[in-house]
């Protein structure tokens, strides 16, 4: 049963059309505003350069990041999601960190089963003295989408 | 309907050569609720703003997006600029395109652009769905309050004091002083380190603004900043301290012998006791744990003798609250415990010792009178090991950091030594020399030069015993070979450590700490003062390893920071912080849990209009809530939103693209 359902799922993945040509993927960035987001901006800051796929939302806290936002996305334009919050223990809220790791693990998993990839939502730690970071985590992010394909072509396939 | 303003700034070349701004302009004007759009070469400076300013009276607009740089760079300024103009600040949204956009692409154009055009979406998108806020007036208690009443503590509660704000000075020991009252001199200038703290602690005792509370313990924090309310111990010292007049009598006849704490366990103490001449209080006090009368009923010589009738040995702990509204932490260091270096025979051979417990030794006031001596047989040492970094350092053994000081007393260790015993020859193992501060490295040398001490650039491998001696085994580095020392005294510089009880007082606090112990700062340079929770702040080594100048300078600080926050008569508060919606809320309770500040409680409402049936809802604190939005997301029943940062603003945002 389970060897089943698992073989469902990576045919899921597997991509049923061609992609377009001229397709770019879309990522949804959602960043905390203490480490990841300030990591961001100095990722600017040094222009240091990264692939133009990305658009940022930035939450207070990562622990903001209700499941919801990273369905949303999905279902709508993104083909894959990246959620940055402080380091482990660096968080400017205690503990809000740990909480969206806990509830993001159980997103992954739930995305997971119903069939994604488990590299469309990724997730990183990014301080806010990680400009160089960014950058990398964006761009492995991004190639690994690239690699997965657009998304709206399963949506076509399994509605 | 909304009608938003859209405001796209060339940042000179900044955005505007890797970003088409006309055609991100042009873009933003073809989205429904955009009503008004332009650019600009510099939306920060005052002839942009103006544009703003007028353009919200002229267009009727009802939210601002500026497409510029950072929201963390000018945020503060544009809604400055909405407010001027009459508008809610908060109606603002920034859309950054220049850290996220121009400065990240600059090799393709083309999407740079797009991406631009973009986020001004997501922004517009998100502004539609902001809310009119206002900032948060919270009344503050003007009373502060110091844990630790070492030289942090005293010079926290002095300044803070001085500003003529009343302060509660908490002290766990009988008295204060702290480690700087057990220091004989102090570098880089010698002098005497009672001396000149003593005149401090009868400033704090006597100062009509400071309240003392000696023998003390904060055992709760709750509230929020300006709004705190602590609940402090007051252990039970036997003794009324209103009549006593420390004459001393008790502890001179008091029977019983315990190690002396203050003197690190050289000699002993009484079971009443005040633990140096110059205690602040100079009151005795009784420690419960050896005092045979408290123990078994017996004795009560010192009630005898007290002429006074001070003596009650019914004394009982008193928890005693106060109402604060700020908090200074110092509760200063303890020693790293260095018996995990075996190869020293740490505990095996009685004349190696730590370098606290050779400055009690040399301290004039100390248990042996000023004069070094080997603990095992009491002869005065002529050749003295002095190893630094013993802990410090070495991730293997210790710990990774250094503790700063040791460098700068060992030299100092050097100087008194010779002080002390002419003839004496000091050997110094060291892995370097870091002696930077005022006057510092000019010390180094003086004791270089004063003593002829043997500075051996090199780690100990081995100490073994020779004799009545020991046997220093160690390498010099810079000659390349082994080098065995004999000596009579062996002094090691233990690291500093954070109290073990820091953790415990952290969670107390609702403050972090690190894998250490020592309390965390906001930010590690531009917030070494605070914590992340308002309120709350930080002076000397209970935040990092300092010597005395930069902890006296930490402490100034912090009063400074105690005094502006209680400059104005209430507190500002940014007001994006989470709601509740009671009609949503079903009294799960999943929000109190995750609330790292405690910001949530319960609360009973009636179960329908005029029932008589309750329910517990949840309620924010807006004082406590700092608007992480844990809860919003936890929250099962979207009963709690964050102001801000809505649901709404971002599924906005999301579906905008």
């Amino acid at each position: 049963m389970e060897a089943e359902i698992k073989e469902k799922i990576v045919s899921m993945e597997k991509p049923h059309m061609e992609a377009p040509p001229d397709w770019q993927p879309v990522i949804m960035g959602i960043l905390c505003n203490w480490c990841s987001y300030a990591g961001s901006d100095l990722t600017g800051t040094s222009r240091i350069q990264y692939p133009p796929n990305i658009r940022i939302i930035r939450v207070p806290c990562s622990s903001r990041v209700d499941p919801w936002f990273i369905i949303k996305s999905l279902q709508t334009i993104a083909d894959g999601v990246l959620i940055s919050g402080c380091h482990p223990g660096d968080c400017h809220y205690i503990s809000g960190n740990y909480y969206a790791r806990r509830r993001f693990l159980v997103t992954k998993k739930l995305l997971n089963f119903v069939g994604f990839h488990e590299n469309r939502v990724q997730f990183s730690w990014v301080s806010a003295a990680e400009g160089a970071k960014f950058a990398k985590v964006v761009t492995k992010v991004t190639e690994d989408i690239r690699k997965l394909g657009p998304l709206h072509l399963y949506k076509k396939e399994n509605s | 309907m909304a009608r938003v303003g859209v405001f796209v700034c060339f940042c000179g070349a900044n955005i505007a050569d890797f970003v088409d701004v006309p055609a991100v302009t042009e873009e933003a004007k073809k989205i429904k609720e955009v009503k008004y759009a332009i650019e600009y070469k510099y939306m920060c400076s005052d002839p942009g703003q103006q544009m703003i300013r007028d353009a919200i009276v002229q267009h009727r607009l009802t939210s601002v997006v500026v497409a510029a740089c950072s929201p963390r760079m000018h945020e503060k300024t544009f809604r400055k600029a909405l407010s001027d103009a009459g508008m809610n600040p908060y109606l603002l949204e920034v859309a950054n395109i220049r850290e996220h956009s121009s400065w990240v692409h600059q090799k393709d154009k083309k999407a740079a652009t797009e991406k631009a055009s973009d986020l001004i979406r997501m922004a517009v998108a998100k502004s539609i769905a902001n809310e009119q806020l206002h900032e948060i007036s919270v009344p503050v208690t003007k009373r502060a309050l110091v844990i630790g009443g070492g030289i942090a503590g005293i010079q926290a509660a002095l300044d803070i004091a001085d500003a003529r704000i009343p302060v509660v000075l908490v002290e766990k020991s009988p008295s204060i002083g702290g480690r700087m009252a057990q220091l004989d001199e102090t570098f880089p200038t010698l002098d005497c380190s009672q001396c000149i703290l003593t005149p401090k602690m009868v400033d704090v005792a006597s100062h009509p603004f400071i309240e003392l509370l000696p023998y003390s313990e904060v055992m709760e924090l709750d509230g929020y900043v300006g709004n705190y309310k602590a609940k402090i111990k007051r252990k039970a010292s036997y003794v009324n301290f209103d009549t006593c007049t420390g004459c001393g009598a008790c502890w001179q006849k008091c029977p019983v012998k315990v190690p002396n704490e203050f003197n690190m366990g050289i000699d002993k103490r009484k079971a009443i006791y005040s633990p140096f001449p110059q205690a602040v209080p100079n009151k005795p006090v009784i420690d419960a744990e050896h005092c045979t009368m408290l123990l078994k009923g017996k004795c009560g010589i010192c009630a005898k003798v007290c002429e006074k009738g001070s003596i009650d040995y019914t004394m009982q702990d008193e928890i005693v609250e106060r109402e604060i509204g700020a908090v200074v932490v110092a509760t200063g260091y303890d020693l790293w415990d260095p018996s995990p270096y075996e190869e020293y025979g740490v505990g095996r051979y009685k004349d190696i010792i730590t370098s606290l417990e050779f400055e009690r030794m040399v301290s004039a006031n100390g248990p042996t009178g000023g004069v070094p001596v080997r603990p095992s047989d009491g002869k005065v040492p002529k050749r003295v090991v002095f190893i630094k970094c013993v802990g410090s350092r070495d991730e293997a053994k210790g710990i990774e950091y250094c503790s700063k000081i040791c460098c700068m007393y060992t030299a100092k260790h050097a100087i008194l030594l010779h002080h002390k015993v002419h003839d004496s020859h000091a050997y110094i193992f060291y892995m370097d020399i870091r002696a930077a501060g005022k006057g510092y490295e000019e010390f180094v040398k003086r004791a270089q030069v004063e003593t002829g001490a043997t500075y051996l650039r090199g780690r100990v491998s081995k100490i073994y015993k020779k004799g009545e001696n020991l046997m220093v085994r160690g390498e010099d580095a810079q000659l390349g070979q082994v080098v065995e020392v004999e000596a009579d005294l062996v002094v090691l510089a233990t690291a500093i450590y954070p109290y073990k009880d820091n953790p415990d007082l952290a969670r107390l606090l609702g403050i972090s700490y690190d894998k250490y112990g020592y309390l965390s700062e906001a930010h590690p340079k531009l917030r070494p003062v605070e914590t992340a929770k308002a309120g709350i702040y930080l002076a000397g080594c209970t935040q990092a390893p300092k010597d005395i100048p930069d902890t006296v300078a930490q402490a100034s600080a912090a009063a400074a920071k105690v005094c502006g926050l209680f400059a104005g008569d209430t507190l500002k508060k940014d007001p994006m912080i989470s709601t509740v919606n009671t009609e949503f809320c079903t009294g799960c309770q999943n929000c109190v849990t995750v609330c790292p500040y405690q910001a949530i409680v319960t609360e009973e409402i009636p179960l329908g209009h005029g029932s008589k049936e309750m329910r517990i809802v949840a309620k924010v604190n807006e004082g406590v809530c700092q608007g992480c939005g844990s809860c919003v997301a936890i929250c099962r029943s979207m009963a709690i939103d964050l102001a801000g940062f809505t649901d709404m603003q971002i599924i906005n945002e999301i579906v905008s693209i």
